[in-house]
């Protein structure tokens, strides 16, 4: 299983913090597109965390993986 | 001390954790809630955080600092939740022997965390609201989630 955890806007879009996925491995580009057919997210400028590091597209997660979609942050 | 914080911050507390007896210079930034953005006046803000991400990046970026810069000290703070006009969001404290690293490291800190640091804040106005998208406001995320410029 792998847990994806949603912030700002996206967080309100899907009306969830936390989703769970029974998938046991994706590729981060496969969880974008996921993200968009299920929930109509646009994931064009979110940057995608595993286990608290930045991915890249051609990154894999795997079962146990802590994922995050993270919109442009405005910190600071 | 890198700190994800939901209380007031206290500037003293973030500088004394950089000044030592070899620190001549001592940068501290401190971010502000701003009312005015152009034409549109904001109420309050609500800071959001991947809070354990967060608080790593910060301590990322003051190892990074103190790897480029030698014998600096950092200190960041950042609080979340919701804030007034006029409250404290970020403090960054940096110290070094000489002024010029204190300035270059402070400047290199709060470029990194507008870039890097998973904090999000939302503009309060009278008749909405805005998650802010990214620090040059060139790109809104509304209610419909789609891009805006």
């Amino acid at each position: 299983m792998i847990q994806i955890l949603l912030f700002a806007h996206l967080k309100e879009q899907v009306g969830k913090s936390k989703l769970t996925l029974k998938e046991q491995s994706v590729s981060v580009a496969e969880l974008k597109k996921q993200m968009m057919n299920d929930f109509k997210l646009q994931t064009k400028d979110v940057m995608v965390a595993i286990n608290e590091e930045y991915a890249t597209d051609s990154d894999v997660i795997h079962d146990g993986d802590t994922v995050a979609m993270i919109p442009p942050v405005s910190g600071g | 001390m890198f700190d994800i914080v939901t209380t007031p911050i206290s500037i003293d507390d973030v500088m004394n954790q950089v000044m030592h007896r070899n620190a001549g210079a001592v940068v501290t930034f401190i971010g502000t809630v701003r009312e005015m953005t152009g034409e549109k006046q904001t109420l309050f803000l609500q800071y959001e955080a991947y809070e354990s991400m967060a608080q790593s990046m910060l301590a990322k970026i003051g190892k990074k600092i103190r790897k480029q810069w030698p014998d600096t000290r950092v200190a960041i703070v950042h609080r979340i939740g919701r804030l007034e006009i006029g409250d404290i969001a970020v403090a960054i404290a940096v110290s070094s022997p000489h002024r010029q690293d204190a300035y270059e490291a402070n400047r290199y800190a709060i470029e990194q965390i507008k870039k890097l640091v998973p904090i999000w804040k939302r503009e309060n106005w009278k008749d909405g609201n805005i998650w802010v998208g990214n620090q040059e406001e060139t790109v809104s995320l509304n209610d419909a989630g789609s891009v805006a410029k």
